[in-house]
C-alpha cells in the first residue's frame, strides 16, 4: 500500500542496509540520542553539556561504572526473565512483580534463620529467591494452561498483587520494632549481605546475572534441549507433532524466567538495600522486560542492552541532580532508544 | 487504504442524510443487463493472472448477467478462487480486461470494485467478531458522512433482512454467530452497499446441509430482484439445483460455459476433472512407477489371517453431525504391506484422519487402534514411538520449524536420537548421522545449513519427506503406519515418481499407508484400496483394480447414487 512504499522509499535514505546488525543498532542509538538532543534544545537545555555530565556521571568516573554495574545486575536478571520464556513463545511482563517476591523470600530467610555462616546463608537467600519468583510466574503459566488466562496480562497484573503482598509484611509483621515506625524490616546481619567491591556499591551479586547469562546461552545454542525450546517457540504446533512435550517447555521456561527474575529481588536487597522496604524495584523488572527485546531475546546481546539502559538511568539521575531534569526526561530516552532499535529492526526485516 | 470511520455516527441517534441507504434494492435497472437483452452486467475477456511460473487464470471468459446464478465449479487449484478475486480487485491481472455494464471497468483494487456494484463474500468472512451486526454493517458501508443514525441502520437491516430471508438480530455480536448467520451478515453488507454482483468463495463449504437450502433460496430472492449471482463450489448436485448457469474451470482455463438446462453431473464431473468418464488408465508417467511395482510385490503382499491392522479407524467422530466440519463416523483398516488411497476434495475431514490420530483434534467418540491398541491417551511421543509417520497437508506450517536450519528440521522432536545422549549437542555428530541414514535417499535435500524458510515448497516438501520415510524413530528398520498427504505435492515430475517409488518401498517393508491425494491418476495407481470421504464420511469404498473414476467423481462431488 501507500505508507508500505513510502516507508521503504524511507528506509532506502534513512540506512544502508547492509549493514551488519551490530553497527545498525549503533545508529539508531546514535538516532535515539540525537532526536533527545533536539528535545533538550526545544526545552532550553544544552543537549552537549547534558551528554558531557552524563558520560561524567557514568563512564568518566570510578563511582559512576559501579553505579552503571549497579542497575546491570537487576537488568539483566529480569531481562533474562523475559528472554527465556520468550524464547518458547511466552511473553512474561511480570519480572517486577517476581522480583518483589523473590526479594520478600529472600528477606524471609535473612530475617528468620540465622545461619551463622555467608556461604550457607547467602546460597540459602538466593535460592528462597529462585523458588519465589518461579512460584509467582508459575501461577501465570497456570491460569494459561487451566482457564486459558494471556499471560501478559496475568504476568502484568500479578506485578501489583506482588507489590501490595510484600507491603503488608513490611507494613505489618516485619516492620522493624525499633525503626521509628518506617516500613522497613530489621537491617540484614552481615552474613545475609552480599560483600561490595572495593569501597563500590557494587556487590558480588554481580556473579548471578554473568552465571545466568553464560549458563542460558549455553543451554539455548549448544543443548538438545535448548534446540527443543527454539523448536517450541518457532513452531508449537509443529513441536507437538514430533512429540516435543511442548507444555513442559512452556512450565519450564516460565519457571526459570520467574526464578530469575527473583534472584534480582534477593540480589537487591542482600547487595543494595540490607533490608525489605516498599518500592526496592522501582521498575527494575520492566526495564529488565525492554532490554529483552531490544535484545530480541538475545541473552548475549542482552549484557549490551542492559548496559545501555543502566547508563542511561544512572546519567538520568545525575541530570537530575546537576541538571535539574525530571526524571521523565530519562524515561523519553529510553523509549526513544527503545523504538528506534526496534524500528531499525524491522526496516532490515522488511528489506530481506 | 483510507478507512471510514462511522463511530461517531453509530452512537448518536440524530437522524440526518441518511437518504442514500433508502435508495437500495431498485437500484438495479429492472432487466438492463439481464440475459435476455443479451447484454452482460460483467464481461471478462481474457483474463490472464500468473503467480511466478503458475498460470492460475489463462485467458478466461466470462459473461454474467442480472438475475442470475452463476456457478464456477472446478476442482481445488482450478484456479476459480483466483479469477474471484481477479474480478474483486484483490489481484490485478496480468492480461485482458473486464467489463462492468458494458463500460470498461478498472479495478485496481477491493475498493473500486466495490463502487462499481461488485460485492464479495470470503469464505472465512471478513467481519469483526467482537462487534455487533450493525457495527459490522456501518464499518462496510461507503461513506455515509458523519452522522448516521443507528436507529434507521438497525431499520433498514431489517427490512433487507425480511425482504430476503437473511434474519439475525441487528444487535448480535457477530461471536456468537453460527457460520451460516455470519454469512447471512455479509450477504446483507453487501446488498446494503449496493452491490449488483455478488461474487461468494465456496458459501456451501461452511454450512450443515438444511442452511445450505436456505442459501439457495435467498439466491432465488435475489435473483428475481435483478442481481447477479456468481458463486464457486466443486459441489455438483448443489450447481444442478441451484445455478442458472455453469462455468467449468480445469488448470485455470474454461473448459465449458453455458446453461446449466439439460446438462447432467457425468458432463459436469467429466469436464470438471478432465478424464474420460469410463478410463481407469492412469497418467503414462505414474504407469511407470506401477509397473515397478506389481511383479515383484504380489507375493510380498499376503497377510495372515490374523494379524491385527497396522492402523485403524472405528466409527470416529470429532464434531457433531450438523457441522459441516470434522469425521462423522469414519471406519477403516490398513494391514501391514497395504496402501490405502483416500479420495475427495480437500477439506471433506481427510485433515481430520491424521490431525486426530495425533491428538491435535480430539474425537468425540469411536477409537483409533495401532496394532490392536487403542492410541487413547497416548501422547505424541508414543505415537511415534510405534512407529507412525505423517507428512502433513501444510508441511512447511504444520511440520517444521521456519527459522530452524534443514538438518535441524530433519531431526525435530528426535536430537537425542542422533547426538550421543551427551548434555552438549553435537551438531557434527547429528550431521553426519543424518546423512549415513540418507545415504540411499533418492531425492536431493537442501545445503543442511539452510534456513527453512529460504527455502521453496518442493524443498521442504523434500525435507518433510526424508525425515518421515527415512529418519523418524525406527522406521528405517521396522515402518509401521504412514500417513501420507499429498506426498508429491511441489515436486516435479522426477523426484515425483522416486516419491512414489519410496511409498512403495516403505509398503514392501511391511508398513502400511494411508495416502491422501487430491490426484486420482497417483492413488489409482499405488493404493491396494480406495475410500471417498465427503463432508466428514466414507462414502465409497473398493478395491482399486475395480474403481471408476467416474464413479469417484460422483462420490467426491456428492453425487451418492
Amino acid at each position: 500500500m501507500e505508507y508500505g512504499r513510502t516507508l521503504d522509499r524511507a528506509q532506502s535514505i534513512a540506512i544502508d542496509l547492509t549493514a551488519p546488525p551490530m553497527v545498525r543498532s549503533i545508529l539508531a542509538i546514535i538516532f535515539a540520542f540525537t532526536v533527545f538532543g533536539i528535545f533538550l534544545a526545544i526545552i532550553g537545555r544544552d543537549p552537549f553539556d547534558a551528554y558531557f555530565k552524563m558520560y561524567e556521571g557514568t563512564l568518566g568516573s570510578k563511582v559512576g561504572i559501579s553505579e552503571v554495574g549497579v542497575r546491570m545486575i537487576p537488568f539483566m536478571l529480569t531481562g533474562l526473565a523475559a528472554s527465556i520464556p520468550a524464547r518458547v513463545g511466552l511473553i512474561n511482563v511480570g519480572g517486577e512483580g517476581q522480583l518483589y517476591i523473590g526479594a520478600w523470600a529472600a528477606t524471609g530467610v535473612a530475617l528468620y534463620f540465622g545461619f551463622g555462616n555467608i556461604w550457607i546463608m547467602l546460597p540459602a537467600m538466593a535460592i528462597a529467591g529462585f523458588i519465589g519468583g518461579a512460584l509467582w510466574a508459575g501461577i501465570a503459566i497456570l491460569l494459561r494452561n487451566l482457564r486459558n488466562v494471556n499471560e501478559v496480562i496475568s504476568t502484568l497484573l500479578s506485578n501489583y498483587v506482588a507489590i501490595l503482598f510484600v507491603n503488608v509484611f513490611v507494613f505489618g509483621a516485619w516492620k522493624n520494632p525499633t525503626g521509628f515506625g518506617y516500613p522497613y524490616t530489621s537491617d540484614f546481619a552481615t552474613e545475609a549481605i552480599l560483600p561490595a567491591i572495593a569501597g563500590t556499591r557494587l556487590h558480588l551479586g554481580l556473579i548471578l546475572p554473568a552465571v545466568a547469562v553464560v549458563a542460558t546461552f549455553l543451554f539455548l545454542s549448544r543443548t538438545r534441549w535448548g534446540a527443543n525450546m527454539r523448536a517450541v517457540g518457532g513452531n508449537p504446533d509443529a513441536a507437538r507433532r514430533r512429540g516435543i512435550p511442548v507444555l513442559r517447555y512452556l512450565v519450564i521456561a516460565m519457571l526459570v524466567g520467574g526464578g530469575l527474575a527473583g534472584l534480582a529481588g534477593m540480589s537487591e536487597v542482600a547487595g543494595i538495600q540490607h533490608h525489605l522496604r516498599p518500592g526496592i524495584s522501582n521498575s527494575l523488572g520492566f526495564m529488565g522486560f525492554l532490554a529483552s527485546w531490544m535484545a530480541g531475546h538475545n541473552p548475549v546481546t542482552l549484557i549490551g542492552t542492559s548496559f545501555l539502559i543502566a547508563v542511561i538511568v544512572v546519567g538520568g539521575d545525575v541530570l537530575q541532580f546537576s541538571g535539574g531534569l525530571p526524571s521523565a526526561a530519562m524515561l523519553i530516552l529510553i523509549g526513544l532508544v527503545l523504538f528506534s532499535i526496534l524500528g531499525f529492526r524491522k526496516l532490515e526485516r522488511k528489506a530481506e | 487504504m483510507p478507512i471510514t470511520m462511522p463511530w461517531s455516527g453509530i452512537f448518536s441517534n440524530a437522524s440526518k442524510n441518511n437518504n442514500r441507504l433508502e435508495a437500495t434494492g431498485d437500484a438495479l435497472q429492472e432487466g438492463a443487463f439481464s440475459v435476455v437483452s443479451g447484454r452482460p452486467m460483467l464481461a471478462l475477456r481474457g483474463i490472464t493472472k500468473r503467480f511466478q511460473d503458475l498460470v492460475a487464470n489463462d485467458n478466461i471468459d466470462l459473461d454474467v448477467y442480472g438475475g442470475e446464478v452463476h456457478a464456477v465449479l472446478g476442482e481445488n487449484g482450478a484456479g476459480k478462487s483466483t479469477l474471484m478475486k481477479v474480478i474483486y480487485g484483490v489481484h490485478q491481472p496480468e492480461g485482458g480486461r473486464i467489463e462492468f455494464k458494458g463500460v470498461d471497468a478498472r479495478i485496481q483494487s477491493p475498493r473500486d470494485s466495490r463502487n462499481l456494484g461488485i460485492g464479495m463474500v470470503f469464505q472465512n468472512f471478513a467481519l469483526v467478531p467482537a462487534l455487533s451486526v450493525t457495527e459490522n454493517i456501518a464499518l462496510f458501508l461507503p461513506d455515509q458522512g458523519m452522522i448516521l443514525s443507528r436507529r434507521n441502520l438497525v431499520r433498514k437491516i431489517e427490512q433487507v433482512s425480511e425482504k430476503y430471508n437473511l434474519h439475525v438480530s441487528p444487535s448480535a455480536r457477530i461471536s456468537d454467530l453460527t457460520m451460516g448467520e455470519r454469512q447471512k451478515v455479509e450477504l446483507i453488507k453487501l446488498i446494503m452497499a449496493k452491490a449488483q454482483v455478488l461474487i461468494l468463495d465456496e458459501p456451501t463449504s461452511v454450512l450443515a446441509p438444511h442452511e445450505v437450502q436456505g442459501l439457495f433460496e435467498v439466491f432465488n430472492e435475489l435473483r428475481q430482484d435483478g442481481y447477479a449471482i456468481l458463486f464457486i463450489t466443486h459441489k455438483i448436485p448443489e450447481v444442478l439445483t441451484s445455478a442458472d448457469r455453469i462455468t467449468v474451470l480445469r488448470h485455470g482455463a474454461v473448459v465449458s460455459t453455458g446453461p446449466s438446462e439439460g446438462v447432467t453431473g457425468d458432463d459436469l464431473v467429466s469436464m470438471m476433472m478432465g478424464i474420460d468418464p469410463e478410463s481407469v488408465t492412469p497418467k503414462a508417467d505414474i504407469q511407470r512407477a506401477v509397473e515397478y511395482d506389481s511383479k515383484k510385490l504380489a507375493y510380498q503382499r499376503g497377510v495372515a489371517a490374523d494379524t491385527a491392522a497396522a492402523i485403524e479407524f472405528k466409527d470416529v467422530w470429532t464434531s457433531e453431525a450438523n457441522d459441516p466440519r470434522g469425521l462423522h463416523g469414519v471406519s477403516f483398516q490398513v494391514m501391514p504391506g497395504h496402501m490405502l488411497g483416500v479420495a475427495g476434495i480437500s477439506g471433506n475431514g481427510q485433515q481430520e484422519l491424521g490431525e486426530t490420530l495425533f491428538g491435535m483434534v480430539k474425537s468425540k467418540s469411536g477409537g483409533i487402534f495401532l496394532a490392536g491398541q487403542s492410541v487413547k491417551g497416548w501422547p505424541v511421543s508414543a505415537i511415534l514411538e510405534a512407529g507412525v509417520s505423517y507428512i502433513t497437508e501444510d508441511p512447511i506450517n504444520m511440520a517444521t520449524v521456519p527459522e530452524m536450519r534443514v538438518d535441524e528440521n530433519l531431526v525435530l522432536g528426535e536430537l537425542d536420537n542422533y547426538d550421543g545422549g551427551g548434555i552438549w549437542l553435537n551438531m557434527v555428530q547429528v550431521r553426519r548421522k543424518i546423512a549415513d541414514a540418507l545415504a540411499e535417499f533418492p531425492l536431493a535435500l537442501a545445503p543442511h545449513e539452510t534456513r527453512l524458510d529460504k527455502l521453496s515448497g518442493g524443498n521442504v516438501q523434500r525435507v518433510i519427506l526424508a525425515r518421515e520415510m527415512e529418519l523418524t524413530r525406527e522406521v528405517a528398520k521396522s515402518p509401521k503406519v504412514l500417513m501420507a498427504y499429498y506426498p508429491t505435492r511441489g515436486l516435479d515430475v522426477v523426484n515425483a515418481e522416486a516419491t512414489r517409488r519410496l511409498l512403495m518401498a516403505y509398503r514392501d517393508r511391511g508398513g502400511a499407508i494411508v495416502l491422501i491425494s487430491e490426484d486420482l491418476d497417483e492413488l489409482l495407481a499405488l493404493s491396494d484400496n480406495m475410500v471417498v470421504m465427503f463432508q466428514g464420511n466414507i462414502v465409497g469404498r473398493f478395491p482399486t483394480e475395480s474403481a471408476s473414476v467416474r464413479e469417484i467423481g460422483m462420490l467426491m462431488t456428492g453425487q451418492n447414487e
